[in-house]
């Protein structure tokens, strides 16, 4: 799904033009985008959150001639999948044809992301 | 509303303040139903891309081995999906205003030919043997 589908995914959804879904659209991507210019990190229940990672400088390899490269520090955003999406994606698994994951419960995952609720 | 961290309070109050003609309760409507459809989207497995933001990807994982950190006992992890976020370029250049990239200062200083005719090409000699392949096939 592109932005554009999105637009008039929202527009139907809530019943307003495909102009004003596109102003709301676009306003929800350009706040959280200033959001991380600050640095300041995003949380939407259910959804997910986003933080901003601040790499330090380092020295780096280009991989293809082996020369040296100085990567200087830089902000990166990370996204972490709220616990709900993540089981709504996980889940979506189940009635791929033979895309199969053994549908358990037992299944370590819960444990091992051991995420302090930034999700519902 | 700086609470140091953007909920999606923020969200619909910047959609309230900046897109305007929304009562409140429609505007938080109108962005639940943006996170909605694209976690419905999500669910059904297939990715989203918010051009000047970034790629939200739907990844399948095969089924893998994994170990309980504190005992050390191999433990089955099943195959699943996960979501992974890729920041779009607009976005990761937004968050680094002040970095030249090295890909920018060739070009800028007009010097990406002169390295570039450095390395070996393997496409300028490839050029003329194609033509000549394509001539032996033709006739």
């Amino acid at each position: 799904m592109t932005k554009s589908e999105l637009i008039e995914a929202v527009a139907d959804r809530a019943k307003i033009t495909k102009t004003r879904a596109e102003l709301v659209v676009n306003c929800v991507f350009d706040t959280m985008t200033e959001s991380l210019e600050r640095s300041e990190g995003i949380e939407v229940r259910g959804f997910g959150s986003f933080t901003v990672r601040h790499y330090k400088a380092y020295k780096g390899r280009n991989p293809r001639t082996g020369k040296t490269v100085e990567v200087p520090e830089k902000r990166l955003p990370f996204f972490k999948v709220g616990k709900e999406l993540r089981q709504l994606v996980d889940q979506g698994a189940e009635d791929e044809p033979g895309g199969g994951r053994a549908a358990d419960s037992t299944s370590p995952r819960a444990g091992a992301a051991g995420g302090v609720s930034t999700d519902g | 509303m700086a609470t140091g961290r953007t909920t999606k309070a923020e969200l619909i109050d910047a959609v309230y303040e900046k897109v305007g003609g929304f009562s409140k309760k429609e505007a938080a409507e109108i962005v639940d139903a943006v996170f909605e459809t694209m976690k419905e989207v999500l669910a059904d497995g297939e990715k989203i891309k918010i051009s000047g933001f970034g790629n939200f990807i739907v990844r399948r994982k095969k089924e893998r081995v994994g170990r309980n950190p504190q005992t050390g006992k191999p433990i089955p992890i099943s195959a699943r999906r996960v979501l992974t976020f890729k920041p779009s370029q607009v976005l990761k250049v937004a968050l680094n205003p002040h970095r030249e990239r090295p890909g920018d200062v060739d070009t800028a200083r007009g010097s990406a030919s002169a390295s570039d005719a450095g390395r070996s090409d393997p496409f300028g000699s490839a050029a003329p043997l194609t033509g000549t392949a394509s001539r032996h096939t033709t006739h």
